[in-house]
This record gives C-alpha cells, structure tokens and sequence, in this order.
C-alpha cells in the first residue's frame, strides 16, 4: 500500500506524525555546532531550547569516553559516520529485500503479521496503527492526559516543557545524554494531572512510532499529585535499524503520592549500540518502577535509576537481560535514597550464551540524612556454556547506620540433570533450555502486559534454537 | 507388534559410568498390565536400569538391547522415547524456578499426547480428579516446578504426572524413599488408578517392601551387584523383610 493509497482508506490525521508533503530531510553524517543549530531551527524551536542543545553539544563534543563498561566497542562508535536527523517517514523507508533474512524469519515465526513486519523493519508506515492510537490518545484528553511527542509538547506546552526538561538528567550527565540533549527528536511527552489513574498501559503508541522516534528519542513523563500511568516502550519483535547508534533519555517526575511504571523491552537488531540515560525522581510518597529487557542490540549500556527524594518514596527496577554470539549487555540500576523512611528493590536477572557477555552494574546510596530506609538487591545470572560470561559489579555506600540493606547474587548454570529431568517429559532439548530460560525470566515477564509476554517467550525459544551441539 | 506381546524387553544389558561397570547382563521382561519390582541395596545398579531405560547421557551402554513394544529404545534420545510411552519418576525431581506447575503439566501432556489432549474439559477434569485423589491443592498449579517443595510435595508431583502423562511404560525410581505411610498410601493409590485395568506396565524400585503392600507387583527381581539374582511373586518382598540381601548374595538365575 502506498502512502496515498493507506490515505484513502484511513483519512487524513491532524495528529498524524507524517509530513503531509512527504517532505524528505536527512542531513549529512557528522556533527558540529551548525548541525545542532539547524534541527532546533527546522523544528522551529524557542531560543532556550537552541541554547540548551548548543551547550550540551559542546559537553558532549569535549566530555571524554566512559572509562567503563565495554571501552573497546565504545571506541568502535564513529560519531561522523552517523546521521543525526531524518525526517519523513520516506527517508526511513528502506528496502525490503534490505532486511536481513533472519530478521524476516524471526518476524514470520513470532507470527507478526505481514504488514506490521514492514512496518517495523520501517519499510512502510502503518497507518491503520495510527488510527487506533488517535482513539488512544482522544481516551486520554477526556481525563485532561497531555499525551503527544515531544516535538509537539515543546511547541503546545512550552512552559511545563521547559520547567522539567533536563531537571531529572541533566545534559552534563553524562557524554551520552549530552549528545542526545544535543541532537534529540521524537519521543514522549506525558503529564498526567493530579489524581488521575490512566488505567491501561500506554502502549500502542510506542509500537506504532519505535521507527519513526529514530535514535536521539527524548521521553519526559510527568506524573501530578495522587496520579498514576504504565508506560510501555518498545518491541519484542526484532527493531532493524541502519542507524547504528541509538542514544535515549527518559526522564520521569513522579509527583506526591504519584505512581509511574515504565516498561521496556529492547530488541535491537545486532549492530546497534543501545546508550541509553533512563532515570526518574520520586517524591513524597511516590513510587518509580523501571521494568526493563535487553533482548537485542550490540552493546546496551542502560541503568534505570530513580532518586528517591520524597520521604516514604519507593523505587523498584526489575530487569532482565539476555546476550548471545557478539553481544555485551552492560546493565543494571541506580537508587538514591535521599529521604527517609524510603524502601527500594533491584531485581536483575542476566543469560549469557554462545560468548555473550552479561554485566550487572549497580549502585545503591543511602545518604546521612536518610533515616530507616530498607534495600534490597538480587542478581542472578545463568550462563548457558563455558564460552559465555557474566560479571557483577554492585555498589552500595550506605552512610546512615539505620538503613537495612540486603544483597544477593547468584551464578548458575543450566544442569544436565534440569535437562534430563524436562527431556523425560516430552521436551525435546532446545524445548527444555527454552523452559528453563523463560522460567529465569519468569519474574520479569509477569510484570509485562500479556501480549509482550507472549512474544518474549516465544522469542527466548527461538534464541534457544540451534543452541544445541 | 513384535516379540510376543512384551512391552518392556531388556536382554543382556551392560552399562557402565566413567568406565565403572554398573549393569552386568541384566534381562527383564514386562507385559502390558503387569507391575514389576526391583529391588535390592543402595548401589547395586537399581537406578541406573530406570535411567537407561529413559537415556541419562552420563551412562554408557557397552551392549545389550532395551525394547518397548519391539522398539529398539537405546536409538531414541530421551524425549522420543517419553513420547513413545516411558515416563519416569524420579528419585530426586529437578526444580526448574520459574516454570510455573500447571503450565509445565499442560505442555508436557501436549508434548507426549498431543496438543488436543491438554486441552480443554476433559483435560482440566481429569487434572481435577487426579489432583484431589492425590490430596494436592489447586494452587499448587501456580507454584513453580518442585521449587520449594518438601520431599512428600516432590514425589505425589511425579505421581500427578505420571497420571496425567498416562504412559505405557512407568518406572518408579524410589518413590517411596522419604514418604511416612499416609504418603505411600497417596502414591500407591495415585500409581493403581494409573495402571491397574490398562495395558500399561510399571517397574517399581525400591529399598523396602511398604510400597509393595499397597502396590501388588506381579513379580518381584533381586538386583545384587547388577545382576538380578532372584525373581519371584509378591512373597518375596516379605522374605527380603525377614531375611535382608545376605542370602542371595553370590547367587545368579541366569
């Protein structure tokens, strides 16, 4: 179907994401301050919000590499060879026959129908999808749910835009969130207003825009007073991307009393280095969880984090992260307990297999002032053959002596006898892996809407596939 | 169907692990409907015959054939010869965390039966049925596969399966080990209803005669240092309670 043709059908949409004039604008590879000064230009933004990019364009450009994680694929990252903006849908369109096979087969055996498959391979636009997600976000407007990308929250709701935008991550956080400050397009922007509970997980939009929010997506959630919202990104389905280098922010402000929920599950296709800067702030009372999968990508260097700054705030990050042949998932969390009276739970679960490598990186800090806070963090890691590799690097520095902290780790390996014991009943062996693995992740998966559920199982069986000497 | 009716033939087995000989020539032979024992002391090859029989890659069989119905089960891998009818219960079942009871119980019956057998009413009934004649709670079906089970939970679990799984062929290894007599009374009721009155046979493994009380065997074999020494009816056991293994120590019937 061509863009004309899925016009016809569907209609025209004010609040559709695609250029009425198919418009194609991709700028050259590389970045310099000029680059940076001409997207905020296209995009028609306030000065602030030039300045703010200019300014962590030059953080970014003198800031130097992390000296941690996986410094030897970090190197490999050619900054000039990316593209740092593209807009119309047209100019992500690529070829079909460009797909990778496997990608094409993974999708045919996840049982993802042709359209979408085109869709996320971002072959073709799918304006069917978009329709649902207009009667989504009219749901939400109702109960006054401010719910748009954030190039358009920039320009309809400037003033929260501007009193939250970089207040939970700053620019200079970090060489990555800097470029994505920099260079940023796409992504979300919500605020939900006081006592306000969206009662289903925000999710539609995400699976219909993942290709057309590009690399530098910028996601800002505020959550007012006594409100609540599940917000749900990403794809369990293989994301293709040419692009090779996908750098996000989420920041997330959890008012009084609020409660937010963000879930992710990442599957980027192997060449993509996934550097992402996810973290929120939790206020009195407030609660902040991060539920977070790493399926795909090259290198993943993720660690949601929340700052616990509210007395009686909660935080939990429950993640899971799977690596195979050529791939380092470097993953973890980050709580501050600021507050008193503030409870956290890190649960990480990592598989390593065919050489992959599996990292668990945290960081847990109870401040002075901090008085009976309660933390606890599990790590588990199960790695599937002798080539494959799993580290853990927790952190806790505790400076108030109430603070009850708990810790556990654990590496494990799948056992002959699991196998034998599985194999009796029926399983063939790669079936057998396949249930033990989704079982690793089973406190993870039930966290997940159900139909992401289902493809996450479905998809750890096909990664179990030919796994079998 | 071959070999004059046997469900289970097993001729001249010798097996070994690590290159210790275990099974030295055993041979035994099941009809359908029949309930079979072996027994005798830790060590002398009881549990390698039942993981031979259902193929644990850490045994070696140096020669002999293990038949089901004239199948030549040795060529099979583990899950061809559960889907041709062999289930075992295992001595010390596996936890597999995360693996949720009735999830496992409904794939492994599509596995071995078919996808249309675990569906459905009759499905779901006859898990009914079989769970409350093993005094096991619905929410059992939510926990995770013998994840924290205590000893008695473990072997009614491996019972529940055996009579979900309805196999031809059910080798009992040591299912009565840890279990007080309410426990062997479960299990055995659990074992009858899946056996007696079918074609299926069972080979039960045991240190002692209490399960044997409850689960009338046809025969009974001695197994001293991987031979079978004796067989005999169901008085045998009583003999062994009286007069323990010295007796047929050194003795071989073939």
């Amino acid at each position: 179907m061509t863009d004309n043709e899925a016009r016809e059908v569907v209609g025209d949409y004010k609040a559709g994401w695609h250029d009425p004039e198919n418009s194609t604008i991709r700028f050259d590879a590389g970045l310099s301050e000029q680059v940076v000064r001409d997207i905020s230009e296209l995009k028609n933004e306030p000065e602030w919000m030039t300045e703010m990019r200019v300014k962590a364009f030059k953080h970014f450009d003198e800031r130097p590499m992390p000296t941690w994680g996986n410094m030897s694929m970090l190197e490999e990252i050619d900054f000039e060879s990316i593209c740092y903006y593209l807009r119309s849908s047209k100019a992500t369109e690529n070829d079909w026959e460009d797909v990778p096979e496997d990608i094409r087969n993974t999708f045919d055996r996840l049982g993802i129908p042709d359209a979408e498959q085109k869709w996320l391979s971002g072959v073709t636009a799918q304006y069917e999808s978009e329709a649902v997600y207009h009667s989504i976000r009219e749901d939400l407007e109702k109960q006054g749910v401010i719910f748009l990308d954030m190039d358009s929250g920039l320009r309809e709701h400037e003033e929260l835009v501007k009193k939250w935008f970089c207040s939970v991550v700053p620019y200079s956080d970090n060489k990555f969130s800097a470029l994505n400050t920099a260079v940023w397009s796409g992504g979300s922007f919500i605020y939900v207003p006081k006592g306000v509970h969206v009662e289903l997980p925000v999710q539609a939009y995400f699976r219909i825009n993942a290709k057309n929010m590009g690399q530098f997506e910028r996601t800002l959630i505020i959550a007012d007073e006594g409100s609540s919202i599940h917000y749900v990104e990403g794809c369990t389905a293989p994301t293709y991307s040419t692009d090779s280098l996908h750098s996000a922010v989420v920041e997330l402000v959890a008012l009084p009393g609020a409660h937010i929920r963000y879930s992710t599950v990442q599957n980027w296709s192997a060449n993509v280095y996934n550097l992402v800067t996810k973290r929120g702030i939790a206020h009195e009372k407030a609660k902040i969880e991060w539920v977070d999968g790493n399926i795909g990508s090259k290198l993943t260097m993720k660690y949601p984090s929340v700052i616990l700054k509210g007395e009686g705030s909660h935080a939990e990050v429950i993640s899971v992260a799977y690596s195979g042949s050529g791939q380092h998932q470097d993953a973890g969390a980050k709580i501050h307990h600021l507050a008193s009276n503030t409870t956290s739970k890190i649960l990480s679960k990592s598989i390593s297999k065919d050489g992959g490598r599996g990292s668990y990186r945290g960081q847990v800090t109870v401040s002075p002032k901090a008085e009976n806070c309660k933390l606890n963090v599990v790590c588990d890691a199960l790695i599937l053959d002798e080539n494959s590799r799993s580290d853990t690097y927790p952190t806790m520095e505790v400076a108030n002596p109430t603070a009850r902290c708990e810790h556990e780790a654990s590496v494990s390996k799948v056992s002959d006898n699991q196998l034998f014991y599985l194999m009796s009943r029926g399983h063939s062996e790669e079936e057998a892996l396949a249930l033990i693995v989704n079982g690793f992740f089973e406190p993870f998966t039930r966290e997940l809407p159900m139909e992401y559920a289902v493809e996450l199982n479905k998809l750890m069986a096909l990664e179990m596939e030919g796994s079998i000497g | 169907m071959s070999n004059d009716s046997e469900l289970l033939k097993i001729q001249d087995l010798y097996a070994c692990i690590d290159d210790t000989s275990i099974l030295k020539g055993i041979n035994l032979e099941i009809k359908p409907g029949e309930i079979h024992a072996i027994m005798g002391r830790n060590g002398s090859g009881k549990t390698t015959t039942a993981n031979i029989i259902m193929g644990h890659p850490d045994y070696e069989v140096e020669s002999g054939t293990v038949e089901l119905n004239g199948k030549d089960l040795l060529e099979m891998e583990t899950w061809e010869r559960a889907r041709e009818g062999v289930f075992l219960s295992f001595q010390y079942p596996q936890a597999v965390p995360g693996l949720q009871v009735g999830n496992f119980l409904r794939k492994s019956v599509a596995a071995t039966l078919g996808e249309e057998a675990a569906k459905g009413k009759e499905f779901r009934n006859k898990l009914k049925e079989s769970m409350k004649e093993l005094d096991i709670p619905s929410s059992f079906l939510g926990r995770y596969v013998n994840d924290g089970f205590s000893g008695g939970e473990k072997k009614r679990f491996e019972i529940l399966q055996l009579m979900l799984m309805k196999p031809k062929l059910a080798i009992l290894d040591e299912t009565d080990s840890g279990l007080d007599i309410d426990g062997i009374r479960t299990v055995a009721k659990g074992i009858n209803a899946a056996i007696r009155g079918t074609e299926s046979g069972a080979l039960i493994i045991t240190h002692y005669s209490r399960i044997l009380e409850h689960v009338k065997p046809d025969k009974i074999h001695v197994l001293i240092s991987g031979k079978i020494v004796k067989t005999g009816g169901p008085d045998l056991a009583l003999e062994l309670e009286e007069k323990g293994y010295d007796w047929l120590e050194g003795k071989s019937e073939s």
